[in-house]
C-alpha cells in the first residue's frame, strides 16, 4: 500500500522498531514531530549498545585497547562528518552538546574577542531563539547592537533590508538559519553569503533543520560555521556540531576549558591543544557521537537527494490536503521547491494546544505551541500554531490520518 | 477522549468567557503563564470586607485554560476569601468537569487557580503572613 517513490518506504519503516508502537488505547503511532527530533534506526541503537558492552573507555588518552578502539571509533564519526557536510578536513568539526552549544560557542569564543560596541550582528525574524537569545546576550553586553531582516507574508526574506543592513557598514556577523522550523522556508543562503563575504564579514548558518534534509556542502556554500544536531538526523540526543573554517578556527580563544583540550599545564599557564580539541573541554559524549556515525552511515545509504525528494512529495500532499480543510490558515512558501518538510498551520479558533490534543487521541504526534520562534509568532500575529514535520519514514496513509484527526476537529469545535 | 474535553459548556466559556476584562479598581491584580504552552492568565480582585466582590480575568490560550478560568471566575464572585483559599485541584477539575487529563493538559486547567491563590498571596501579605505563606506553598504544587 506504500506510494511508489523516491524512497523504499516500506524497507525503511522496518529499521525503525519505534513505529510499531500503539498508542492513545491501541492506535498506531503517527510520528509527524521531525522538526523536534527524529526517531532513531536499529542501526545507531546497535552501536550505542555495542560501545557500553563492548568497549566503554575514556577517549583519547588511556593506551589500552579499550581506549584505543573507543578513540577510533569517536574519531571515524569525526570524519563521516566531515564528509558528510564536505567540509575540507577534520580539524573544523568540533562535537558539542547540541545546535544550541555549537552556536553559543561562536557567541562566547569568537564573539567576545570581535565584536565590540555599536558593531551589529544581523538575524532574521525566523530564527529559533538559539540563534537569537545568544546575539542578544553578546550585544548587550558589548554595548552592540542586533538587527533583524524582516519576513514577508508568504515567509519569504526581505532581502532590500538585509541589503540596507550590510550597506550599514557596522555589520560584524550575519547569523541566519538555512531552513525555518516554523514556516519551512529554505532561506537563500548563498545569496546571503555572497553579499555578505563582498564586505568581509563571516556568516553563521543554522543547519539544524537543513542538513538533516537535503544535501550540504560547506564548501560550496562558503559559510564561516555551521551549526546542526545529531538527534534531528537520526542520531543520538546530546550531540551537536559546529563547523567553522579553519582559518578563524585558529584564531579563536577557548570556549570550555580544562581537561583534553590542552597540551601542557603549567601552574600559571597553558598551551591549548591542537584543532579541533581545543574546542572540546572534558569528557564529551562519547556513546552517542559513535552512535551518530551509524546514522549518517543510514542516510548515505539513502542518499540525501532522494530524502529531499520524499520530502516534497509529502510535503506537497499535505498542503494539497491541509488546504481542502475549512477553516485552515496556511503558514510559510507555497512552492514546495522553496519549503522544507515543515507543515504549520491553524485552523478556525481551535488553539494549538486543543488541536494537538485531539490529534493524539488519534495516534497522531504533532507539535503545538511557538516552535521557540516567539520573534516569528509576534511577526505572523499569533501565539501558537500547530506543526507537521516529516521524515524519511512517513507515509501518505499517515497524512490521510492526521487530516482525519483534523476533520475530527472541526468537528468538534463546530467550525 | 476528546469528546469528552471538548464538551459544550467548555467550547461556550472558551468562546463566551464569563467575567473577562480587567477590573480598574482592583485591590490585587496578578499575572502567570505556563512556559510549556504560553497560556496567559491575568486576575483582578476587588475584595471587601472579606468578601469578593469583584473577579475579572484576562487571558489567551487554549480552550481548557480558558475555560477554566471563566468558570472559576463564576464560582468564587461574592464567596468569602476564607472559603476561597482553601480551593483544590480536585475542586477546579470537577467544576469544569474534567477529571482525567492528563500531565499535560491538567496545568492548562489548574492556571487560573494558581493565579488566583498567587492574587491571595499578595492579598494577604502584610495582612496575615502565615495565609499567604500557605498560598505560596499551595499554588507550588498547582
Amino acid at each position: 500500500m506504500m506510494q511508489k517513490g523516491a524512497l523504499n518506504v516500506e524497507k525503511i519503516r522496518i529499521d525503525f522498531p519505534i513505529l510499531n508502537r500503539k498508542v492513545s488505547g491501541g492506535r498506531p503511532l503517527v510520528y509527524l514531530d521531525n522538526a523536534a527530533t527524529t526517531q532513531k534506526p536499529l542501526a545507531v541503537i546497535d552501536a550505542i549498545h555495542d560501545y557500553y558492552m563492548n568497549y566503554n573507555s575514556n577517549i583519547h588518552r588511556a593506551v589500552h585497547q579499550l581506549a584505543e578502539e573507543a578513540t577510533i571509533a569517536f574519531e571515524k564519526t569525526r570524519e563521516k562528518v566531515a564528509k558528510f557536510i564536505n567540509a575540507k578536513s577534520t580539524d573544523e568539526i568540533i562535537f558539542t552538546r547540541n545546535a544550541t552549544e555549537a552556536i553559543n560557542l561562536v557567541a562566547y569564543s569568537w564573539g567576545r574577542a570581535n565584536v565590540k560596541k555599536d558593531d551589529k550582528i544581523v538575524i532574521t525574524e525566523v530564527e529559533h531563539h538559539s540563534n537569537i537569545v545568544p546575539w542578544q546576550i553578546l550585544t548587550s553586553e558589548k554595548g552592540a547592537k542586533l538587527e533583524y531582516i524582516g519576513v514577508d507574508d508568504n515567509g519569504y526574506l526581505k532581502m532590500q533590508e538585509y541589503k540596507s543592513h550590510l550597506d550599514s557598514n557596522r555589520v560584524k556577523l550575519v547569523s541566519v538559519t538555512h531552513m525555518s522550523n516554523v514556516l519551512g522556508t529554505i532561506v537563500p543562503v548563498s545569496d546571503i553569503i555572497k553579499m555578505s563575504h563582498e564586505k568581509g564579514i563571516p556568516v553563521l548558518i543554522d543547519g539544524a533543520q537543513s542538513v538533516p534534509h537535503m544535501a550540504v556542502d560547506v564548501q560550496k556554500m562558503d559559510c564561516d560555521f555551521m551549526a546542526f544536531s545529531a538527534h534531528k538526523m537520526l542520531g543520538p540526543t546530546g550531540v551537536g556540531i559546529l563547523y567553522v573554517k579553519r582559518d578563524i578556527l585558529e584564531k579563536m580563544p577557548p570556549f570550555i576549558s580544562g581537561g583534553d583540550m590542552i597540551k601542557e599545564v603549567h601552574k600559571y599557564e597553558t598551551r591549548y591543544n591542537e584543532l579541533p580539541y581545543k574546542f572540546e573541554g572534558g569528557t564529551p559524549n562519547i556513546a552517542d557521537v559513535i552512535g551518530f556515525a551509524a546514522a549518517i552511515d543510514y542516510l548515505n545509504n539513502l542518499g540525501m537527494d532522494k530524502v529531499r525528494e520524499h520530502e516534497i512529495e509529502l510535503t506537497k500532499y499535505a498542503i494539497d490536503r491541509i488546504s481542502g480543510v475549512k477553516g485552515v490558515t496556511l503558514y510559510g512558501p507555497r512552492n514546495t521547491n522553496d519549503r522544507g518538510g515543515v507543515v504549520s498551520f491553524n485552523i478556525g479558533d481551535v488553539h494549538p494546544h486543543d488541536l494537538a490534543t485531539i490529534m493524539n487521541d488519534h495516534g497522531v504526534a504533532i507539535r503545538s505551541g511557538h516552535h521557540c520562534a516567539q520573534v516569528l509568532m509576534e511577526r505572523l500575529d499569533v501565539a501558537a500554531t500547530s506543526r507537521a514535520s516529516f521524515y524519511i519514514y512517513n507515509t501518505k496513509e499517515e497524512i490521510d490520518t492526521f487530516i482525519g484527526a483534523l476533520e475530527e476537529a472541526r468537528r468538534l469545535f463546530k467550525i | 477522549m476528546s469528546d469528552d474535553i471538548y464538551r459544550e459548556i467548555i467550547l461556550d466559556h472558551y468562546r463566551n468567557p464569563r467575567n473577562k476584562g480587567k477590573l480598574p479598581d482592583a485591590d490585587v491584580s496578578i499575572h502567570d503563564s505556563n512556559p510549556l504552552c504560553g497560556d496567559e492568565i491575568d486576575i483582578h480582585l476587588k475584595v471587601d470586607g472579606d468578601k469578593i466582590k469583584d473577579i475579572k480575568f484576562e487571558g489567551r490560550g487554549c480552550a481548557i485554560s480558558q475555560a477554566s478560568a471563566s468558570m472559576l471566575t463564576e464560582m468564587v464572585a461574592g464567596k468569602p476569601l476564607t472559603s476561597v483559599k482553601d480551593l483544590t485541584k480536585n475542586d477546579i477539575l470537577e467544576n469544569i468537569g474534567l477529571m482525567n487529563l492528563g500531565p499535560a493538559r491538567i496545568k492548562c486547567a489548574l492556571l487560573s487557580l494558581k493565579v488566583l491563590k498567587l492574587g491571595m498571596v499578595k492579598y494577604y501579605a502584610d495582612r496575615d503572613p502565615a495565609t499567604a505563606k500557605k498560598l505560596q506553598d499551595d499554588s507550588k504544587g498547582l
